[in-house]
């Protein structure tokens, strides 16, 4: 273990990956809080199944690259929640930089969370930040409207879209319409992609913050430049006025909140005699005061 | 103790018939594995790398193209270099019994031919995989 480490500090990829392994099994190991951060810039993908992430993410990957920024990329794929197996597919889109030391790429299944991630995600992006990638991309599941999690764990969120995904009722709908920083409106050769940008505009129009929309054609690489200079832009903003201070905040939070449901979880599957619900709770508070 | 098998199927060689990989992938999937999924034409480099970050527990390599016996030695000389010659390695496809002993006594650890039961494939996967965790 101590040995992986030091070989994962020293750039060691194969340490890296039988770390991450590590993780996955062993939640409740806390070591990487005492890692250094090397200031990874951390970007979270999030869009619809089919919107195009994993191409978008790959078109990312090879500008970032030009620009010789490492990249760590973990992408994650659902976890069936009746077999517990899991089909993981988005490195498929991947393949040009599976040769390149540059890239490092780690497949994910969701696990038993419902957010849109995998828990361990919260310590690997800790663990791939001290292995010393410049950016860490993160591509959720395809999402639909609440899998929002993604919020959590990013310094930026990029909403990925495409034209004839619904009206824009749909764009005033809660959930993962509110967490974009940057909209990507992919596929924008298709038609309709300038109504739908028209009636994103409008839409967004309506709140306060102006966020910025980009048009992309992930296959083809169009429109990436112009997103990741507006995801340099809003990362140098959200550093200047503090943003990305209060999204670590609320990533630590988050992450507390997550391994405690766990805690309360197993408190609760000790517990073998269900009588009234308030003795259920205070056994509970009782295991857990206890066992810490 | 690690509680799932990661299982990484590729396709290595130039034929486009990807069927039977996404087949046996499906049902990996459905044993309660994790399959990560690479597709066509992947050379051993490719395959050696993608093993190596995905930390994988077996390889597949699904072969209809007659490729095999270049491909596969190729692939446990690099595995060897990476120092992952620990990972067992399955083949699936049309492979004829000689070239199927030959394949074993180099190293690769089962060839699945054309009619191999699905619960065959993931019971024989899962015997690999507890051989390679004892």
């Amino acid at each position: 273990m101590k040995d992986l480490l030091e070989k994962m500090q020293n750039g060691d990829i194969k340490s890296l990956a039988k770390l991450i392994t590590y993780l996955e099994n062993h939640p409740e190991d806390r070591f990487v809080e005492n890692l250094p951060s090397k200031g990874a810039k951390v970007i979270g993908f999030t869009g619809s199944p089919g919107a195009g992430k994993s191409t978008l993410v790959n078109a990312v990957i090879s500008q970032l690259r030009r620009e010789n920024r490492t990249v760590g990329v973990i992408a994650i794929d659902p976890t069936s929640p009746f077999t517990g197996g899991s089909f993981l597919g988005d490195r498929i889109r991947m393949k040009t930089h599976f040769l390149d030391d540059g890239v490092f790429i780690r497949s994910m299944g969701s696990g038993t969370s419902l957010g849109g991630l995998n828990e361990s995600v919260f310590d690997v992006i800790k663990l791939m930040d001290a292995f010393g990638f410049d950016y860490i991309l993160i591509e959720t599941v395809g999402a639909g409207q609440s899998e929002v999690d993604i919020v959590y764990v990013s310094d930026i969120v990029v909403l990925i879209l495409s034209p004839g995904m619904g009206d824009d009722i749909q764009f005033l709908k809660s959930g993962i319409m509110e967490i974009g920083d940057i909209y990507v409106i992919n596929k924008s050769d298709l038609d309709g992609a300038d109504f739908y940008k028209m009636r994103l505009e409008s839409m967004l129009s309506l709140s306060n913050v102006k966020k910025p929309i980009v048009k992309t054609i992930a296959t083809s690489g169009v429109g990436v430049e112009e997103l990741i200079f507006n995801i340099k832009k809003l990362l140098s903003k959200f550093h200047n006025n503090g943003e990305i201070r209060k999204r670590k905040e609320r990533r630590l939070k988050k992450h507390a909140e997550s391994i405690l449901i766990k805690r309360i979880q197993k408190s609760l599957e000790k517990i073998s005699e269900f009588d009234k619900l308030s003795n259920v709770i205070s056994k509970v508070i009782n295991d857990i005061c206890k066992n810490n | 103790m690690k509680n799932k098998i990661r299982v990484l199927i590729a396709k290595p060689g130039l034929d486009g018939h990807d069927r039977g990989a996404k087949v046996v992938a499906k049902a990996l999937r459905d044993a309660g594995m994790e399959v990560i999924y690479t597709g066509l034409r992947q050379t051993p480099e490719q395959i050696v790398k993608t093993a190596i970050q995905e930390d994988v527990d077996l390889i597949g390599l699904s072969i209809l193209s007659g490729a095999h016996m270049n491909i596969c030695p190729k692939l446990l000389e690099l595995m060897k270099e990476n120092d992952i010659e620990n990972i067992p390695v399955f083949v699936g496809g049309i492979v004829p019994p000689d070239d199927a002993e030959e394949l074993k006594r180099m190293g690769i650890k089962e060839v699945f031919g054309p009619g191999t039961p699905l619960s065959t494939i993931v019971e024989k996967i899962r015997q690999l995989f507890s051989e390679v965790e004892s």
